[in-house]
């Protein structure tokens, strides 16, 4: 299987604090891979980087054999990067429907077949009935899923995922890993996901990178590098997660 | 194509919706046969502040970006289009188009500088402000048109409206201004229901998740203030031939570019009906203020703005969304999906 998504190396530091040290992950087409760490440990800032947010002071990242850092986020979005927030960022004034339209007139422009698709992509994350709210006053489960929903309208080709699980019961979790793995197996879409909750990161994953301290600690298998030491060692305290 | 734009412009409008606006429009296309000069400069002055707060509602209504310094559009507009028919008897309904690529090719200049070099919010209409001063301080020395001491336009008792040249009695430019209006309301409502419309509001409630979604945020943002500063700038030609006196003094003021925002943030920001019914709302309370004083015996200056002072205040304490969004509830007209 070819890769999708490559970062070699790459490196970000906030004011002498080095968030992000030289790492590498890839990611096969149609597969999914958990990227999971202690807080702290730079996952966010490696989404940043893939999604444009920040320019990698050092390294690369290529989709599909071409080089996207340092494009604008809107150009990545453009070349097939679906991403999620931790800290969800509604469009609080509009309602749920019209949040997902903004993605989805991304590659529909005209309003009406947007809106058909974006209904059916709230469907698909059991949103619908929510449509007509203002995303200001959802849950913030819902607004998780709201995000994932306004991703998905654009059409990506890999879906990063940010924390999209926390505060789910674990029912609801289980419904969301059903609807990724759906996507996954169904739609071929590429995922690459930071998740704390262990169940959907075993449940999903074909592959686990894990971050601690901005590097690269252990790779592969996910029942592997949860029995490896360093991994626990670096959860140690958080054990409880695990 | 015609049978889809009228659908995309009446998607989820309520039936009732129609109707008030039906009537709304109707009682002011018979205003002009059944009230006096007075109350029809009123009208001219409500219809001015609702077009007006409409172009600059694009702006900040529907992409979030505050403009401080509307007068700037205004004022170049209005200059341009009397000057080409004073010095070159240019008719300023084909001025205007001068008019509008000036105000314009200004608000690029204000748009490119701010969005390039990521100047937001506050700063943002500090910028506008500068430009609209710098402005005025220019055209206070532009000798072609009279510097500060005022520019004029003849003027003449008129016995038949020459719209061509807009030189006519008010009446003239009372229909002039309510085509103006209504145009302007069915293009917003174009605009707002097209992928622009969405966009623009995505960047207004979160820029950086816009960004993400794959929208050009400085393309947007440079559409916006483009649209909006042409829009602006058939208020200024409006203002030239209307008045028929320009002082930078007044027209650049930014006491000029507070009033015309007043309109749409009491009626209702980002709201289509909310520039209509802000004008309204304000000019007529405002006269009504000022007559029953001065028919009391009192002429306070300045007591307009107090009055605009208090409702604004008023407004932002208790509706922060503005008059209209609880009015529309009410009266039944929310859209529905
Ligand atoms: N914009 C920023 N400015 C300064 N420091 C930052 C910035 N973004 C992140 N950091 C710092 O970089 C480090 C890595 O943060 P990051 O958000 O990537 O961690 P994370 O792995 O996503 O953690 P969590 O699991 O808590 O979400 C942290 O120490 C954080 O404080
Ligand atoms: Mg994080």
């Amino acid at each position: 299987m070819s890769d999708l998504l490559v970062v070699d190396g790459i490196s970000k530091s906030f004011r002498g604090l080095r968030a992000v040290s030289r790492a590498s992950l890839t990611v096969p087409k149609g597969g999914i891979v958990g990227l999971i760490g202690p807080n702290g440990a730079g996952k966010t800032t490696c989404f940043n980087m893939i999604a444009g947010v920040y320019k990698p002071d050092e390294g690369s990242v290529t989709l599909d054999g071409r080089r996207i850092d340092g494009l604008r986020p809107d150009l990545i979005c453009h070349a097939g990067v679906g991403r999620t927030f931790q800290i969800v960022k509604p469009f609080k004034e509009l309602t749920a429907l019209d949040n997902v339209m903004v993605g989805a007139l991304h590659t529909e422009s005209d309003t009406r077949r947007a809106k058909r698709e974006a209904e059916a992509v709230l469907d698909r994350l059991g949103m619908l009935e929510k449509r007509n709210q203002p995303a200001g006053q959802l849950t913030l489960p819902e607004r998780k899923r709201l995000e994932v929903a306004r991703a998905l309208a654009t059409k990506p080709r890999i879906l990063l995922l940010d924390e999209v699980m926390a505060g789910l019961r674990p029912t609801e979790t289980d419904q969301m890993v059903a609807v990724f793995r759906d996507l996954n197996q169904r739609e071929g879409l590429t995922i690459l996901l930071i998740e704390h909750v262990m169940r959907a990161v075993m449940a999903l994953s074909q592959q686990v990178v894990v971050l601690h301290h901005g590097e690269v600690i252990a790779r592969g298998d996910p029942q592997a590098v949860v029995r490896d030491p360093a991994v626990l060692e670096c959860y140690l305290g958080e054990e409880a997660e695990i | 194509m015609i049978a889809g734009l009228y659908e995309r412009l009446l998607d989820g409008v309520p039936r009732r919706a129609l109707l008030l606006l039906g009537l709304l429009l109707i009682a002011m296309l018979v205003a002009p046969l059944l009230v006096d000069p007075y109350l029809l400069s009123i009208l001219i002055l409500v219809l001015y502040f609702a077009y007006t707060g409409q172009a600059w509602n694009v702006m900040m209504g529907f992409c979030g970006q505050l403009s401080l310094g509307h007068s700037l559009y205004v004022g170049l507009a209005a200059y341009t289009s009397a000057a080409l028919y004073v010095h070159f008897q240019l008719p300023p309904t084909i001025g205007a188009l001068a008019a509008i690529s000036i105000s314009m090719a200004f608000g690029a200049g204000i748009g490119f500088l701010a969005f390039r070099f990521g100047i937001g919010g506050t700063y943002f209409a500090l910028l506008t402000i500068a430009f609209a001063e710098f402005t005025r301080v220019g055209f206070d020395h532009f000798a072609w048109v009279n510097g500060s001491g005022g520019f004029f336009l003849p003027v003449e008792q008129y016995t038949r409206n020459d719209v061509l040249n807009l030189r006519g009695r008010p009446v003239m430019f009372y229909y002039l201004l309510l085509a103006l209006t209504v145009a302007a309301f069915v293009f917003c409502r174009w605009l707002l229901t097209g992928r622009i419309g969405y966009y623009w509001q995505a960047i207004r409630e979160d820029q950086e998740a816009a960004q993400t979604l794959g929208i050009n945020t400085f393309r947007y943002k440079m559409l916006a203030v483009l649209i909006s500063s042409g829009m602006t700038a058939l208020s200024g030609v409006f203002f030239a031939f209307y008045y028929n006196n320009l002082f930078p003094e007044q027209i650049f003021n930014i006491s000029r570019s507070i009033e015309l925002i007043l309109g749409p943030i009491i009626g209702g920001l980002g709201s289509l009906f909310g520039p209509i019914l802000g004008a309204f709302v304000l000019t007529l309370l405002a006269e009504g203020l000022y007559e029953t004083l001065h028919g009391l015996g009192y002429d306070i200056p300045g007591i307009k703005h107090v009055f605009y002072g208090i409702c604004l205040a008023a407004v932002i304490m208790y509706l922060p969304h503005g008059i209209w969004p609880p009015l529309r509830r009410k009266l039944g007209l929310e859209t529905r999906q």
